[in-house]
């Protein structure tokens, strides 16, 4: 009977090599932890997840998670070969996570900023509700606080079970962008493996700075939608961090052991701007397109057909909620009689 | 009900709901529906079409201008299909490479300047998927297209026409109203995309437009859409003149709402609106500040220094890699 050492390692798993889809070396999966999963023979980042990037990025013990609680609903009773909630039950089995990204507060190098991690193991990273209000709280945080703004991502793009109130999460994550911007305050976007359809077409193109780690997959439509609908193979290499910063779109790729390093430098660099206590954050704009505007109600009115019945006023629509706009469809019922 | 009615019902329901669905989305494509320009001068008085991103080229999938509302100046902006084979090849199907989204910045940077509301058409499939749009930055001209709209410091209202489809549609689709014709479907993604990502096959097309809930009532009770425009007879495609008169008839309505507004109050409602989008369940879980206290375990093996034993707890203890990237997962 062998002894047993009390603190011996785990009994290595039956996966305990990893094969490297780039270079086809078999790496011992301790290596590839040690080495930031980074293949030691040729270099390919592997994806990590979102407590790996914690503990690549931040001060070690300098991270709160804010916002744990958020969870995804089935607004649309969204079923594909199994239904939503079974998929993210699954997801939350398998990440432990309660959604694709963990956003907190931080430090990189002493200096506190808001960030927000995907991880892809997640759904593939796709950005839902909870995703996107995570990602505003996120970008809101670093208004108030006026610290420095970090997403890393790592996501396919809008999370189909959630319809168009995904797609609407692309103005939910991009509009607070403007406030940083009035305020100025920074944001960082780092594109990790990889970042596709919706994520890239809101928030991950509008960093002031955009970072990549090298070869990742970065894209606006997922190769197989570009391929069926243009209806021809795509040529190699397109898509890639590289392609992108030889188009100008991103401004550096920066590999992982120097990603930390890299981000503190840009954060020392370019600084939240200093407030002046005199001038307003956010000022008003000294002449008013809207006066001119003022005029508009008297203008159109006796234009408008009162009879349509359509009198849109957006206050007293219900923001986000079931929409008791201002008119309800007819029910298919109701088209039926009219017919 | 008896339970065999009810087993009758569940295995039914599914199929109407996806032939409705599908009904919607191929009204939504009619080849007669009135396009952006087939309405404009119906619509509008003077409209001045105007050309270019100034900086690449022209996207005639995307057609804007000035023009006047009832005698108020305004800027059109509206994704254009064609009507035949060869307008749709010129028009590139309504949809738009980098260059269109760039023209529509720029024309609502004009707006802007000149303090005229906007008002946008939407009616495309989707942004152009190919190579050459990817070059010239698709998801970043669909990204400041939506950044702009969102900071736009004149009112906008937005009419989804036909598809509103996914990124392309809302790259000129925030608005601080927005409306959709009856017949008019809005989605996160085409059917066809989705069922070739979900069901692994382009034949569930009908399936998947049912699951996304596309049409304008769904998008109704989802928030997305403020206000519906009712179609004349059995839709759009039948009487352009009367669509164009009920769709100028509800963004007059809506501008009229908008006027008057400080800049400040348009903007935080504009906000407001899209902050409210999506629905979460708030579960006040506890969120985590250190990565859970260290075991006597991890203790001990720290003070002895033990093979084995991380110096200091980790997340990526909590939230490790599995190795295991599930590559069949994607998103839109």
């Amino acid at each position: 009977m062998p002894i047993k050492f009390p603190f011996s390692r785990r009994a290595a798993p039956s996966d305990a090599w990893t094969k490297c889809p780039a270079c086809d070396a078999q790496v011992f999966n301790k290596q590839l932890e040690r080495a930031q999963r980074v293949c030691p023979s040729c270099g390919h980042h592997f994806r990590m997840s979102v407590g790996e990037r914690i503990d690549l990025l931040l001060d070690p013990g300098s991270f709160e998670e804010r916002d744990a609680g958020l969870e995804s609903v089935d607004r649309l009773g969204f079923v594909d070969d199994r239904p939503y909630p079974e998929r993210l039950e699954a997801s939350r089995v398998k990440t432990g996570l309660r959604d694709a990204v963990v956003w907190g507060v931080g430090a990189i190098d002493g200096q506190r900023v808001a960030i927000g991690i995907f991880d892809f193991r997640f759904m593939g990273g796709s950005m839902g509700s909870v995703v996107g209000e995570k990602l505003a709280r996120c970008f809101e945080t670093a208004l108030a606080e006026r610290i420095p703004a970090i997403v890393v991502s790592a996501s396919g793009g809008a999370r189909m079970q959630e319809g168009t109130l995904s797609l609407m999460q692309l103005a939910k994550t991009t509009a607070p962008l403007v406030r940083l911007d009035a305020a100025g305050v920074p944001f960082i976007a780092v594109l990790t493996d990889p970042t596709t359809g919706g994520v890239l077409a809101s928030f991950a193109s509008l960093g002031d700075v955009i970072v990549a780690e090298p070869k990742a997959l970065i894209g606006f439509a997922g190769a197989r939608v570009a391929s069926d609908t243009v209806g021809e193979e795509l040529p190699d290499g397109f898509q890639t961090a590289e392609f992108l910063l030889a188009h100008g779109f991103v401004d550096t790729i920066v590999p992982r052991a120097e990603l930390r390093a890299s981000l503190a430098r840009l954060l020392r660099l370019l600084p939240v701007a200093a407030v002046d206590e005199g001038q307003p954050v956010e000022p008003e704009r000294g002449w008013g397109p809207i006066g001119a505007l003022s005029g508009l109600a008297e203008r159109l009115g006796g234009a408008v057909g009162d009879s349509i019945g359509i009198d849109v006023d957006p206050e007293a629509a219900d923001v986000g909620g079931n929409g008791s706009g201002p008119r309800k469809a007819p029910t298919t019922a109701e088209r039926e009689q009219e017919r | 009900m008896n339970d065999a009615q009810m087993l009758d019902q569940g295995t039914a329901a599914p199929d109407a709901a996806a032939d409705e669905a599908w009904r919607r989305v191929q009204l939504a494509r009619h080849p007669q529906r009135p396009r952006t320009l087939d309405l404009v001068p119906l619509i509008f008085e003077g409209f001045y079409e105007l050309h270019g991103d100034r900086a690449f080229g022209d996207d005639p999938a995307i057609v804007g201008g000035p023009a006047r509302l009832d005698g108020v100046p305004v800027m059109v902006i509206g994704h254009q299909k064609g009507t035949d084979t060869e307008s749709n090849i010129l028009r590139n199907f309504g949809s738009p490479y980098p260059e269109g989204f760039r023209k529509a910045q720029r024309l609502m940077r004009l707006a802007d300047k000149l303090g005229m509301p906007v008002v946008t058409f939407l009616d495309t499939a989707g942004a152009f998927p190919g190579p050459a749009a990817e070059e010239r930055g698709q998801a970043e001209a669909i990204a400041s297209s939506i950044k702009l709209m969102t900071g736009l410091q004149v009112p906008i209202v937005a009419v989804v026409l036909g598809e509103g489809g996914s990124g392309g549609a809302l790259a000129i689709g925030v608005g601080d109203v927005v409306l959709a014709l009856e017949n008019a479907v809005y989605s996160v993604i085409s059917p066809e995309g989705a069922s070739s990502i979900l069901w692994r096959s382009r034949d569930e097309a009908r399936v998947a437009a049912a699951a996304m809930r596309m049409t304008a009532e769904d998008q109704l009770d989802l928030g997305v859409v403020d206000a519906i425009i009712s179609e004349p007879g059995e839709g759009a495609h039948t009487d352009h003149v009367a669509t164009a008169a009920a769709i100028k008839a509800a963004v007059v309505s809506a501008l009229r709402g908008l006027s008057g507004r400080e800049t400040s109050e348009l903007l935080a409602t504009r906000y407001a609106r899209l902050r409210g989008m999506g629905s979460y369940l708030e579960t006040g879980g506890r969120s985590r500040t250190q990565p859970g206290p260290p075991s006597l375990r991890r203790r001990i093996g720290r003070i002895l220094h033990l093979p084995g034993v991380p110096r200091r707890p980790r997340w990526s203890d909590i939230w490790p890699s599995d190795d295991a990237d599930d590559e069949s997962e994607r998103g839109a």
